[in-house]
Order: C-alpha cells, then structure tokens, then sequence
C-alpha cells in the first residue's frame, strides 16, 4: 500500500482523523468545547505557555525520562531462542517521570490551560488512577480544586492511589453506576462538567473524547517521542526497527508513535488488554471484536452488542479496562501505519515477573501488557534488530492486587 | 404539516400550553410500558417523548439512568422500541419523539433506523449527543422519511447555533432550562425564560421547555412562555413508586394534576418536589 504523508496529522476542522473523532456532545457542552478549543490553540502557538510547561516538565516532572536498554532482560529471551536471536529492547522510562507514569505530561499541560481559562475547579476520571493522581498533583501544584470521579471496581482494584490522591487535598468521588470501572468513571465526569461548566475544567486523560481533547492529549504527549528519537540516534545512531506501547484509551502509545509516525520503517505497535479470553465481556480488545461507534463524544471503535450498547470488558489493569480506544488509534489502523495485538492477563503478570527479576524494575500491569507482546516481536524481529518500549508507568500501585491474586491462586 | 406541527397549532390557537412527557421505554418492561404510553395519551399529553434506553446516558441524572437500567434488563432495545411505537400507534392521538443516544441508531444504520421508526409512525427524533455539527446527514434522511428532526437548545447555546437549529429543525425545539443533567427540581431556572425568549427572537417555531419541571404550577410557569413544558424525571418516579396495580392510574391522576384539570388531585406516590432529579 502507498505510505501516507502524515505530516503535522491534525485532526480537520470537525476534529476527524479520518472517519474516526468528531465531537458528539450533548448541547450543553458545544460552546465549552469550543470555548476549549480556541483556548488550546491560543495556547499551543503563545511561546510563554510552551516555556512555562518545559519549565515545569524539566523541573518538576524530571524529563527527559532516560531510554535504558535492557539487556538481562534481552539475555532471558535468548537462553529459548533459536539462532535467529532477539532484538535489542529498549525502555523509555515513563515509569521514572513525577507520579510514576506519563500521565503527569497531559495532566500539567492541560491544569495550565485551565488556570489560562480561568478556571478555578478541575474534575477529572481515573481508572487505575494514574491519571488522578496527576490530576491531583497538578492540581496541589498549580492551587486548583480537584474532584476526581473513580469506578467503585477500580477503588478497589487502586486503593493505594485512591489514598494518594486525597492526600493530595483531591476529593475522590465513588461511581456506582454501570460496570463501576472507567467507562462510568468519565460519564460521571461528563455530569459534573455539564453541571458546573462555567467555573469547571474537565481534565481528560488520555486521547478520546469529544474534539479537541484526542489532539491536545497526543500533543501533550508527545514529548515522550520527541525524546525517544533522540535519544535513540544518541544511544544507536539509528530509528528503531519496531516501537510497542499499551492502548487503553491510548495516549502513553500516540504520545511515542508520535516521534516515529513519519517513519515508515518503524512499525508502530499497539497493544490491547486480551484479559481472560476473547470473548465478550472478558477482555478489552477493540480491534480484537470492536465495532465502529460513538461512546463519550467521539466516534471510534468500541465493544458493543447488536444493539449497540457498550459491552462489559475486563482486564486485569484497570488503565486498560476500557470499551473505546482513541480515534487517531482506529485511524492509524485503518490506514495500516500502525498495528494492534493483545496481551491477556496472564501474559502481562508473566512479563511483570519477568522484567522484575530480571532488571529490577516492577512495571505497571497497564506497561506490562507492552512488554509482554515486546518480547513476542523481540523473538520475531531477531538479532541486529531494535525496539524501543514505552514503560508508561511504574507498578507499585499494582503490588497488593497481583499479592491478592497470588494469595488466590495458592 | 406533520402531526407535531398540528399539535403545536392547536394548542397555540386554543392558547393553552402543552405537556410533553418523557418515559423510558421498556421500564418497567415493554408490555407496560405499552401500556402507560397509552395512559399518558388518554390523560391529554399532547406529545409522549419515548426514551431509548442506553448503556451509558452521560447526560442523564439518576432517575432516568435508574429507568435505563430496568429497561436494559427487562430487554428493551433500539428495534423492540421501534416494535413497541408500531404497536402503540394505532390507539394514540399524541405525537411520539424519540428521544435516543448516537450509538444504538449509528450500531443499527440511519438508513434502517430511519425507515423503520417512519413505518413504526415516530413523529419526531432527538438525538441527545448529536449536535447539528454532526447531525447533518442524519437530519437530512429523517425529514426525507417524514420524521421531524428535534434539536435541544440549552443556556449555553449561542444566537448563532439558535438560528442554525431553527433553519434545520422540524416541529418544534427542545429548550433545557438549566445546565446539568436531566432531573426535577424546587423551581424553574431563572434563565430559562431568557432562554425561551432568545428562541422566540430567532424563530417561529414551537418551543417545548425541559429539564426539573415536576408541578402543575412549574407547567403553568413555563406555560406563560414556552409552547409546552416537559416532564420527565418526576413521572418515572411515579411510575417507579406506584404499586404494582396502581402504575396505571397514577399515572394518569399525575398528568391530569400537571396539566391542572379541575379536580385532579395528585396521586399518592409523587415524590415530593425536593432535588431529586427531565
């Protein structure tokens, strides 16, 4: 197939990339968007709010994150394989940024947005509460309100985040309705918006939603590509052969594809949460079984019935437990520029064993899912070849649910 | 002129204001809720607003996400609503709009939802998050079909989307009187005859005024300015309270109170009017 030029790969004026986005917003929330809209492209070209945000991305979050190559991890593979070898995998520590995870990138850029908005109060969701708890940092830091909505599974499931967050002077709003994970968590949010919309900043976390949030959240990510391309021809003098990244809703995998996307030797690699099985309700892989549709304000693929309501999923990272993907995703694999695979429960716990034991690092289930299906492609690729893994965050949020399960399991 | 534009004429000439009322189809299942779509036109709703219930109704408050959930469990779906408009047609004089998400008619096809709902007799379509940006095609099939294109108009809708919703929309306008989700309240926001009166500036067109509206006299109120008022929220709460044998008559005695017939007495199961939640 003829490669695409991407370009700058703005959505267009409606917010589409492609036949995916768009902005299906009850009435109420039209002139907000777009009050948000021209906000953020105030913003984006005013080159006090870029220093402002670099400032505080060097200064407060800890960037650049450093890419670590893993070679133990890359000897493990070695011992099974055949004489083709394994790739060389690289990490890029997201894991090592302000929070423990890339969620502090979107969460600083869009708080400053909001106090540029005048806004006093932000409300955000969570699922594994990655994102509340940026919220809530962002939100200490910069002396703004915070109401974080959560799925009564996923307090659960994160208890230790939930309690980060509060100590943090966030309120952590229990959400009962529906499967009580995410998906609720950012309905609830969508309530509370459409409440209070004049004083009130909604804070999404990752790329879906209504026009313009998909595009301002990859923005804000990308730094983690722009970093990763550099360091990468510092580290090896050359573009990776494959990057792989896991995909809720998927900002940490636009914000690192979007440093390579306009090379179309490196093969972008997403990667679905394949919980239990393949089957409905038992995983969270759209491209697996999805269907084209609009949930929360944008059109994309989703896990939905004949009839079109949203099916239950399951994984056992609750960052990745999630119906809908972000539309640039379904756009990129439509287009073919980018590939998407699954990892199940299963593999992603053997891959958090695995990088643990032997690097010493305990990545976030959510990352653990990339790393399981990197090492797949490590193995496929051979030696000679390089691939660079977004680490989107760090695990310890994970240790008493993967104790918990051990404790089950015998 | 369609049945809504008829409606709408009637009640202007008769200078009386009308009473819509939204229910969710399929709660408490289909069977009765057949049956208290009837009821309500017995009663003299002018138009019966027929939810279809979905997953995730983000702009929905808690009563009407409660009434989506029994209707889920009871069965209901997008083409058994459509089933349950064909079969209550016949007996009712009112006009019927259905009130929908995106998902369920994108998930069945606009060409067959359209074509389905017009041979089920659905008089008019709101779609809640579908906003005229998006609606074009959609709006387009649905007047082609015979179907009136409802659009909500809301205190954060500016003069511009006003008119854009007046040239597009068929019937009459759905004006929301408050910011927030659907849901009964004390009284009417202060906005909404600002609202109302916005409108009136940009548009012939009849306007049905929504959101926290539980009261003869809130119906009365936003009669003085508006075409008709909606009740929603406040009626599945009646219809969730009643007893099992009395959901009919409740039903009933609730809407001949709203619309202030002489005698009509409210029926033991309204909630009182505190903040609970169209």
């Amino acid at each position: 197939m003829t490669v695409p030029d991407f370009g700058r790969r703005d959505p267009d004026e409606r917010g589409y990339f492609g036949e995916y986005g768009g902005r299906f917003v009850p009435e109420t929330l039209v002139a907000p968007v777009e009050e948000l809209e021209q906000a953020y492209r105030q913003a984006r070209e005013d080159p006090a709010f870029s220093a402002d945000l670099e400032a505080l991305l060097r200064h407060y979050v800890g960037r650049p994150t450093p890419v670590y190559e893993a070679t133990r991890l890359r000897a493990a593979l070695e011992a099974e394989a055949g004489p083709e070898g394994v790739a060389r995998i690289f990490l890029k520590r997201e894991d090592l940024a302000h929070t423990g995870a890339h969620k502090i990138n979107n969460a600083l850029g869009q708080a400053l947005l909001a106090v540029r908005m005048g806004k006093r109060r932000v409300v955000a969701e969570t699922g594994a509460g990655q994102h509340g708890v940026a919220t809530a940092t962002a939100c200490a830091l910069l002396g703004l309100d915070c109401e974080v909505y959560m799925g009564a599974d996923d307090m659960r499931r994160q208890a230790l985040n939930v309690y980060r967050m509060r100590l943090l002077g966030a309120t952590v709003s229990q959400v009962d309705a529906g499967s009580r994970t995410l998906k609720d968590a950012i309905n609830e949010a969508m309530r509370d918006w459409v409440t209070n919309v004049q004083d009130t900043y909604y804070l999404l976390g990752s790329v879906l939603g209504p026009h313009p949030y998909p595009l301002m959240v990859r923005e804000f990510q990308s730094v983690i590509g722009r970093e990763a391309r550099t360091q990468m021809d510092e580290l090896v003098g050359r573009m990776p052969d494959a990057v792989v990244a896991c995909v809720g809703g998927g900002s940490n995998a636009l914000g690192i594809f979007d440093g390579f996307v306009d090379d179309a030797n490196v093969a972008l690699i997403g990667v679905e949460a394949g919980g239990e099985a393949l089957v409905a309700g038992r995983h969270a892989a759209r491209f697996a079984t999805g269907v084209a549709g609009v949930l929360q304000g944008t059109r994309s693929y989703l896990l939905q019935d004949l009839d079109g309501n949203i099916e239950p999923t399951h994984s056992v990272s609750a960052g990745l437990d999630y119906a809908a993907v972000g539309p640039e995703h379904a756009w990129l694999r439509d287009l073919g520029r980018a590939r998407y695979a699954s990892a199940s429960d299963d593999e992603a716990l053997a891959a958090f064993r695995l990088l643990a034991r032997t690097e010493g690092i305990l990545p976030a289930l959510e990352s653990a899912h990339a790393v399981s299906h990197a090492c797949r492609v490590a193995r496929e690729l051979g030696r000679d070849r390089i691939l660079v893994v977004n680490l989107s965050g760090r695990g310890d949020k994970d240790v008493d649910a993967i104790r918990a399960r051990e404790t089950v399991e015998g | 002129m369609s049945r809504l534009e008829r409606t709408f004429e009637t009640l202007r000439r008769r200078g009386r204001p009308g009473l819509v009322t939204f229910t969710t189809a399929g709660d408490p299942d289909l069977e009765r809720s057949a049956a208290i779509l009837r009821a309500l036109d017995r009663a003299g709703a002018d138009v019966l607003e027929v939810g279809v219930p979905f997953s995730d109704p983000l702009a929905d408050g808690p009563v009407i996400q409660r009434a989506s959930e029994r209707a889920l469990r009871a069965g209901a779906t997008l083409a058994r609503v459509l089933d349950l408009v064909a079969a209550v047609r016949p007996d009712i004089s009112a006009g019927i709009v259905l009130f929908s998400y995106a998902n369920p008619i994108v998930r069945m096809g606009t060409t067959p939802f359209v074509e389905r709902a017009a041979s089920a007799g659905v008089d008019g379509v709101l779609v809640l998050d579908l906003p005229i940006e998006e609606a074009d095609r959609f709006r387009d099939r649905t007047i082609e079909a015979g179907i009136d294109p409802i659009f909500l108009l809301s205190p954060t809708t500016t003069d511009a989307r006003i008119r854009r919703a007046a040239e597009l929309g068929r019937g009459f306008l759905y004006g929301i009187s408050r910011l927030g989700v659907t849901g009964a309240r004390d009284a009417i926001a202060t906005g909404a005859e600002a609202l109302v009166a916005r409108i009136r500036s940009a548009t012939d067109l009849p306007i049905a005024l929504g959101f926290g509206i539980s009261r003869p006299e809130h119906v009365a109120e936003v009669g003085r300015w508006a075409d008709a008022a909606v009740v929603g929220s406040a009626l599945i709460e009646v219809i969730a309270r009643a007893a099992p044998d009395r959901v009919l008559d409740d039903v009933e005695r609730y809407v001949r109170w709203l619309r202030g017939e002489s005698g009509a007495t409210a029926p033991s199961a309204t909630m009182p009017a505190t903040a609970g939640e169209r």
